[in-house]
C-alpha cells in the first residue's frame, strides 16, 4: 500500500494545555483504504489528537496534510468540508430532534424561502439508514432511541458526505454484537471506496480483526506503528505501557480486620443488577470494568446519591438504608468522586476551606467559623498526605492534579470514615504523582480503613488491590484475589466472556 | 404524531376546556353579572385582550427554544408605543395626513427591531448570558422611555387609526387577526424552515450544533430582532386603539409572556416547545383572569391563583418526565 499517497498525514503535532504537554511531536499517516488503529492508555493523548484532526482543537506546532496538501482546520465544519469526518465517542446529538435532522445537522437540504426540503431529507436519511440496517426510520425522535441506536445515528453522519478520512472514537463501546457486524460492514464499505479510517478502541480482538496497521501513543508521544499482521497483543501492549507489562500486583498484605461493608444483591434499575461483594478493614477492593459497566453507579448508590431498587447494604454486619450523602457520611462512608474538578472540589476556594467543607458546620466558635480549628485540620492532613502547596490560602484550582486529589482525600479522611470509596483516583494525574497516590491508598488500608478503588486502568487496579471485582454491563462477572488474577482472565471477565480459561 | 407528543401538546388545550367548564358552571352560581361566561362576544373580546401579551409570547417561545431569554420586551413595547404615538405629532408627519399612519407604524416596528438587534449583538459578540444582557437592557430601555417624556404620558389619538384597530373582520377584532397571523407565520418558520430547525438544535444541544457547523451567533441575532419586532408589533396593535402610553406601560409583560410560554410546555432550558402551545398558554392565562373576574375575584387573587397554577403545572411536568427511580439525586 505504500505506493499510495496518504490521505492524511500528521507531522510533529504538539499540543499543550496549561501544565501538560498533551501531544509531544506526534507524526503518523493514514493510507487510502486502510484501517489504522490508534491505541494508547487512557490519557495517552488519543482524544486530543483526534480533536486536533477534527478541527476542534488547534495544534501549537506541527502540520497536517490532507492528500499531501498542508491544511489548517479551525472548525469541525472545515474539517468535514475537507473530507475528515469525526464520529464522536460521546454522543453529540440533539435528542428532541428527529434522526434525519440530527444526521444532516447543519446541512439540512433547502428549498425556496429557506424552507427545509423534508422529502429529500427523509429519502436521503432512509437510504443511509438502510445501509446501516437499523430498525428505526428517519422520523424517529433521537431521544426515544437506545444508546446503541443513538451511536448508529452518530455513525450515519459519516455517510452523508464523500469523506477522505473517517475517525471512529470507540464506536463499539455501546453496541451489541449484531450491531458491531453492521458497523464493520460499513467500515469495509468505506475502505473499498478508498477512504482512510482511523479506529480508536481498547478492544484488542476488534483491533486485530479489522485493522491493517496500529499506531501507539504513550504519554502524548508517538511510540511507533506496527503492521497488524506481523504483531501480537503482547507487542502492542508493550508499546502502550512502555514496560514489559508492569502488571506488578500488590504483594504486601496486611492483617485484615472484620468485614466493614457488605453488599448483597444490590440493584438499581437498568444501571446494575444483583451486585454482591464485601470489603474488610485494611483491605483494598478494586473494581475494574469498561466505562458504563456500572461501577460508578454502585459507588453513588453506596453514597446515597441513588436509590437502589433491590438489595441490602450492611455496615459492620448491620443493615443500613442510605438515602442521602449526609447519611452516608454519618455512617462513615466517604466518596472521592470520579470528576475531581467538577464533583470533588470547589475550585475557586482555598485549600483549607475545601478540606473542611463537609464539617464546617461543627467548626464554629460562637456564631462564626473557627479559623484556628480549620487551619489545624488542614495542617494535620497537609503533613500526613504530603500536600505541596504554598499555604492554605492557595486557591485549589492552581494546584497540580495530584495535590488536588490529595486535598479531596484529606477532606474525607478528616471525617474519619470507615469505608473510603475512591473513583478513578489518578485520572488526569501525571505519572509521578500516580504512584504517590497509589502508595497513599495502600497506606490508608494499612491503617485500617476499608478502601474501594474504582479504576479503568488495569495496572492501577492490579497495583493497589487485594481483591478485584470485574464488572460487565451492570453485573459482577468474577472476583479475583491478587494472587490468582491474570491480565487475560481480567480482560475476559470485563468483556463479558465467562469461560474460565486458566492462564 | 406519537401518543406522547399528542398528550404533551394537547395538555394545554385540555386545561383550557377544563377552565371553560369550570367558569361556566361556577359562573352560573357566583357571577356578579347576568351574562353567561361562555358568551360569544365575551370570547371574542378575550382573544382580543390576549393579543398584546400573546404576540410577545410568540417571540419569547422562539427565544426560549433557542436557549435564551429576553427580559427587555416590556420596555421595548413601551418605547415602540411612544415612537408610534409621538411620531404622528411631528410636523412633517402631520402634513402627510393619514399617510402618516403606515410611516408611524414603520418607525415603531423599526425601533423594536433595532432594540432587539442590540440585545442579539451583545449576546452574540460578548458571549454574556442572555438573561444578564436583557436584564441590563430592560433597565436601559425603560430609562429611555422615561427620558422621552419624563413621568408624563405620551398621547395622540388618530381616529382613522382607532377605527382600524376597533374594526372586526369576519367577527374577529384587528388585534386578534394580528395575533393569529403572527402565530401562523411563526409556526411555519419554526417547523418548516432551516432557521427554525436550527434554532431547536441550538437550544437542544449547543455543542452538537456548533460541531455540525451551525453558526449560532447569527441565529441568536435574528431571533432577538424577531422578538423586538414582535414586541413593537404588539405595541402598534394595542396603542393604535388606546392612543395614550404611560411610561410604566408594559412592565412585567416579559414575565407574563414567559409564564404563557412555560405554561404552553416550552422548556426553559431550550430545544423543545411549540408556537401553537404558546397560543394555548396565552389563552389559558387570559381565561383565568377573565374567569376569576367573572366569579368575583379581585386582581390580587387572580395573580395568586395563576402563580400557584404555574408552579403546579411545572411540578406535574417534572413528575411525568422523570427518568425513573434510578436517576441521580441532587
Amino acid at each position: 500500500m505504500t505506493d499510495h499517497t496518504p490521505v492524511l498525514r500528521l507531522e510533529d503535532i504538539v499540543k499543550t494545555f496549561p501544565g501538560v504537554r498533551a501531544l509531544d511531536g506526534v507524526s503518523f499517516n493514514v493510507l487510502p483504504g486502510e484501517v489504522h488503529a490508534l491505541m494508547g492508555e487512557n490519557g495517552a493523548g488519543k482524544s486530543t489528537l483526534m480533536k486536533v484532526l477534527g478541527g476542534i482543537l488547534q495544534p501549537n506546532e506541527g502540520r497536517i496534510f490532507i492528500e499531501e496538501e498542508p491544511t489548517v482546520m479551525t472548525t469541525p465544519v472545515q474539517a468535514k468540508a475537507k473530507g475528515v469526518v469525526f464520529i464522536h465517542q460521546e454522543l453529540s446529538l440533539a435528542d428532541e430532534l428527529t434522526v434525519a435532522e440530527n444526521i444532516f445537522l447543519g446541512e439540512l437540504p433547502l428549498k425556496s424561502f429557506g424552507r427545509v426540503d423534508w422529502g429529500t431529507l427523509y429519502d436521503d436519511t432512509n437510504a443511509i439508514l438502510k445501509q446501516l440496517n437499523v430498525g428505526f426510520d428517519a422520523k424517529t425522535r433521537v431521544g426515544d432511541l437506545s444508546i446503541a441506536n443513538q451511536q448508529m445515528v452518530e455513525i450515519a453522519r459519516a455517510l452523508t458526505v464523500d469523506p477522505k478520512a473517517v475517525i471512529f472514537d470507540e464506536p463499539t463501546a455501546s453496541l451489541t454484537d449484531a450491531e458491531k457486524v453492521v458497523l464493520f460492514d460499513v467500515i469495509s464499505g468505506l475502505q473499498s471506496k478508498g477512504v482512510g479510517i482511523i479506529y480508536i478502541s481498547h478492544r484488542m480482538e476488534e483491533i486485530f480483526k479489522i485493522t491493517d496497521r496500529i499506531s501507539v501513543l504513550r504519554d502524548g508521544q508517538y511510540r511507533g506503528t506496527l503492521n497488524t499482521r506481523e504483531t501480537n497483543e503482547e507487542e502492542v501492549t508493550h508499546l502502550m505501557i512502555g514496560r514489559k507489562l508492569d502488571l506488578s500486583r500488590n504483594e504486601s498484605h496486611h492483617e485484615l480486620g472484620d468485614v466493614a461493608l457488605e453488599v448483597r444483591g444490590l440493584s438499581c434499575g437498568k444501571l446494575f443488577q444483583d451486585v454482591s461483594f464485601n470489603v474488610r478493614r485494611g483491605e483494598v477492593l478494586g473494581f475494574y470494568g469498561l466505562v458504563g459497566a456500572g461501577r460508578t453507579e454502585i459507588a453513588e448508590t453506596l453514597f446515597g446519591l441513588r436509590d437502589p431498587s433491590a438489595g441490602q447494604i450492611l455496615l459492620n454486619g448491620q443493615e443500613v438504608r442510605i438515602k442521602s450523602p449526609i447519611e452516608a457520611i454519618g455512617h462513615g462512608i466517604s466518596l472521592v468522586p470520579e470528576d475531581r474538578k467538577g464533583q470533588g472540589l470547589v475550585l475557586g476556594m482555598n485549600c483549607r476551606d475545601n478540606m473542611t467543607l463537609p464539617q464546617v458546620d461543627d467548626l464554629t466558635a460562637g456564631p462564626f467559623v473557627s479559623d484556628g480549628a480549620e487551619i489545624a485540620i488542614f495542617d494535620q492532613y497537609r503533613d500526613k498526605l504530603d500536600i505541596r502547596t504554598p499555604g492554605w490560602r492557595q486557591t485549589v484550582g492552581n494546584l497540580s492534579g495530584g495535590n488536588q486529589q490529595k486535598i479531596v482525600i484529606g477532606k474525607w479522611l478528616s471525617m474519619r470514615p470507615e469505608v473510603l470509596i475512591v473513583d478513578e483516583p489518578t485520572r488526569g494525574i501525571d505519572v509521578g504523582s500516580k504512584s504517590e497516590i497509589h502508595n497513599l491508598i495502600r497506606d490508608l488500608a494499612a491503617q485500617g480503613f476499608a478502601v474501594i478503588v474504582i479504576s479503568s486502568e488495569m495496572p492501577e487496579v492490579l497495583h493497589v488491590s487485594d481483591r478485584i471485582v470485574a464488572m460487565y454491563s451492570g453485573r459482577v462477572m468474577r472476583e479475583f484475589t491478587s494472587d490468582e488474577v491474570t491480565e487475560d482472565s481480567l480482560i475476559q471477565a470485563i468483556s463479558g466472556i465467562t469461560g474460565d480459561k486458566v492462564a | 404524531m406519537s401518543k406522547e407528543t399528542l398528550f404533551k401538546q394537547g395538555a394545554i388545550w385540555a386545561f383550557i376546556v377544563v377552565e371553560l367548564i369550570f367558569f361556566s358552571v361556577a359562573g352560573s352560581y357566583l357571577s356578579v353579572s347576568d351574562s353567561a361566561f361562555m358568551d360569544f362576544d365575551n370570547m371574542l373580546l378575550l382573544l382580543k385582550q390576549s393579543a398584546p401579551i400573546g404576540i410577545i409570547a410568540l417571540g419569547m417561545t422562539i427565544i426560549m427554544i433557542n436557549g435564551n431569554i429576553d427580559l427587555s420586551v416590556g420596555a421595548t413595547y413601551a418605547l415602540a408605543a411612544i415612537v408610534l404615538l409621538d411620531s404622528m405629532t411631528w410636523p412633517f408627519m402631520q402634513a402627510m395626513g393619514d399617510w402618516a399612519i403606515p410611516l408611524a407604524w414603520f418607525f415603531a416596528l423599526l425601533t423594536g427591531t433595532v432594540l432587539g438587534a442590540i440585545n442579539g449583538l451583545i449576546v452574540w459578540k460578548t458571549g454574556v448570558d442572555a438573561f444578564i444582557v436583557t436584564l441590563g437592557s430592560m433597565l436601559g430601555y425603560r430609562g429611555l422611555v422615561f427620558m422621552y417624556n419624563g413621568e408624563q404620558p405620551t398621547s395622540h389619538l388618530n381616529w382613522t387609526l382607532v377605527d382600524f384597530a376597533e374594526a372586526q373582520f369576519l367577527g374577529l377584532h384587528t388585534a386578534t387577526w394580528f395575533l393569529l397571523v403572527a402565530a401562523l407565520i411563526l409556526w411555519l418558520v419554526m417547523t418548516k424552515t432551516v432557521h427554525g430547525r436550527n434554532a431547536y438544535a441550538i437550544g437542544n444541544n449547543r455543542e452538537a450544533a456548533v460541531n455540525a457547523g451551525i453558526r449560532v451567533g447569527p441565529h441568536f441575532l435574528w431571533n432577538f430582532m424577531l422578538i423586538g419586532f414582535l414586541a413593537a408589533l404588539s405595541a402598534v396593535v394595542f396603542y393604535s386603539e388606546s392612543g395614550s402610553v404611560n411610561p410604566n406601560d408594559g412592565m412585567l409583560y416579559e414575565l407574563w409572556a414567559i409564564t404563557a410560554v412555560v405554561l404552553g410546555g416550552t422548556k426553559l432550558s431550550g430545544g423543545y416547545g411549540s408556537i401553537i402551545s404558546t397560543l394555548g398558554g396565552v389563552i389559558a392565562i387570559q381565561l383565568l383572569r377573565k374567569g376569576l373576574g367573572h366569579i368575583g375575584a379581585d386582581t390580587e387573587t387572580v395573580n395568586l391563583v395563576i402563580g400557584l397554577i404555574l408552579i403546579a403545572v411545572l411540578f406535574l411536568d417534572r413528575q411525568l418526565n422523570r427518568t425513573g427511580k434510578e436517576e441521580l439525586k441532587i
